[in-house]
């Protein structure tokens, strides 16, 4: 097994204000605007966007957080079945804007699950997508995010590890994994 | 991630403590749903499930019709009262006539102990036993423990009283049986004339004094006095067990420590329960049904993530 570290430490960092001061240039004040992060591991990235943005604009930017396990389209399908985690979603999404915030975008059905189940919760204004990862040329369907951390070219056997230190690990860090 | 050990839901004895467990955070979930402006997922839309009831039942089947429709399943309803078996069609002919028009799982009610065990030994479906006589009624057991959880935090070590007619009763087998795997004590209180001989060698303590019984417990679990299935005479008069055996709030006042009561309807107000208590703040009688749909939902949809699609992707 071979890794190959993608980004860390002070890189990752510089990534994420960047990201951050991308979304302060097309929402301002985030009066309105609300972000979602994705359950299970998009909530760890969500949480340091908010954490960064809110401190850049002195305010408090809503945040939920989305569990999409029973809008997947490979339910019945796959060989191991996955649990769902929690969603809560503070705020009521009618007519507002979202950016939902993942960490890796790879075939994109996550990504359509997610629209489906935001959905449920009413008719956004807006929805936007920002991920930490996008493995290029590996989408199953139409979605491209509006911003991205890093594009990665990726092989389908291999894999992208995030790990923050919020799950235990030592340090923040990405890695692209070759079996 | 675990999936459930069983491939249908025929009684609490045969699933593990982890299959519970699974149940109740996958019922967490579904609560959340419950909760949404728009009450419905669509994990089950390609999946038709028929309620078969043999037995009467309004609370059972509209809860899991509930839970169906909230998963999107396809659902078609079949009641033993105005349909062939009046005309004498066999139980497993009934049910292969309902899955030739493609079904993939069966919620069933029978008054026949077994005999959702027997259809599962003999077609193609999972099946789901919604009351198998006075044997087993799982999914009420799931959603008894499960209420008890939401309240007291969790069931370990809680000591749970059932009281009232546990001879004729599946929600007391069912109950003994989920609650011992979740670690709580368990006691049953009635007359001896409605409590089985054999109770004790299920490892719970056999008592026929309300007011010991409720002294003891954290959780008083209190079933229905079964009038329709009293044959013979098991007690004097409803004024006499009521009297020995209903709970009312003086009784509860003088024994003086905060008790859950529970009930899994429907109730017989002024005999095994007072309104005064039925309706109190210490009991969750309402709870019980609302928390109904989310564990049939997670029943319904554990079960349905074993029935895999062949031909597609991964599935083996």
């Amino acid at each position: 097994m071979e890794k190959l570290r993608l980004l860390n430490g002070q890189l990752l960092d510089l990534t994420m204000q960047r990201l951050c001061h991308q979304l302060v240039e097309n929402y301002a004040d985030f009066n309105n605007t609300a972000l979602i992060g994705m359950q299970p591991r998009g909530r760890y990235f969500a949480d340091r966007i908010k954490a960064r943005l809110d401190h850049i604009i002195a305010g408090n930017v809503p945040i939920g957080y989305l569990d999409i396990t029973f809008y997947r389209d490979d339910f019945r399908r796959r060989t191991k079945p996955l649990q769902a985690s929690t969603t809560y979603m503070p705020f009521d999404i009618e007519g507002k804007r979202i950016v939902l915030i993942d960490d890796v975008l790879f075939t994109g059905r996550t990504i359509r699950a997610a629209l489906s189940a935001l959905g449920e919760y009413g008719r956004p204004a807006s929805v936007e997508l920002m991920v930490l990862i996008d493995r290029l040329y590996s989408r199953d369907l139409p979605i491209q995010p509006n911003y991205t951390g890093r594009a990665v070219n990726s092989i389908l056997s291999q894999r992208v590890v995030v790990e923050w230190t919020e799950q235990g690990a030592t340090e923040d860090a990405i890695w692209l994994v070759t079996q | 991630m675990a999936a459930l050990s069983v491939n249908h839901l025929l009684g609490i004895k045969e699933l593990t403590t982890e299959d519970i467990e699974l149940i109740f955070d996958t019922a967490d979930k579904f609560k959340e749903v419950l909760n949404r402006p728009i009450r419905k997922v669509p994990s089950l839309r390609d999946i038709t499930i028929a309620n078969v009831f043999f037995e009467n039942s309004t609370r059972t089947r509209l809860s899991f019709e509930l839970a169906e429709k909230r998963l999107s399943a396809d659902v078609i309803n079949f009641s033993a009262s105005g349909s062939s078996v009046k005309k004498g069609e066999t139980l497993l002919d009934t049910v292969n006539n309902i899955l030739a028009m493609k079904v993939e799982m069966i919620v069933m009610r029978h008054a026949s102990p077994g005999a959702p065990h027997f259809l599962a030994r003999h077609i193609k479906a999972a099946i789901v036993n919604a009351g198998d006589g006075t044997h087993e009624h799982p999914t009420q057991a799931l959603l008894d423990a499960y209420s008890i959880r939401e309240k007291l935090g969790s069931v370990s070590g809680k000591k749970v009283a059932i009281i009232g007619d546990i001879s004729h009763s599946r929600v007391a087998l069912s109950n003994i049986f989920c609650l011992q795997k979740l670690g709580a004590e368990v006691m049953v209180c009635g007359p001896a004339t409605l409590i089985p001989k054999h109770m004790a060698s299920l490892g719970v303590t056999v008592v026929h004094n309300t007011r010991q019984a409720l002294e003891w417990c954290d959780v008083a679990n209190v079933l229905r006095i079964q009038l329709e299935r009293q044959q013979g005479k098991n007690f004097p008069s409803l004024r006499e067990y009521a009297r020995y055996y209903g709970i009312n709030g003086n009784l509860l006042r003088q024994i003086g420590k905060p008790i859950t009561i529970m009930h899994p309807g429907p109730i017989n107000r002024g005999i095994e329960l007072t309104s005064d208590v039925a309706d109190s703040a210490q009991s969750i009688i309402l709870d019980q049904v609302e928390n109904g749909v989310a564990i049939r939902m997670a029943v319904l949809y554990l079960l349905a993530e074993k029935i895999k699609v062949y031909g597609t992707g991964k599935a083996a």
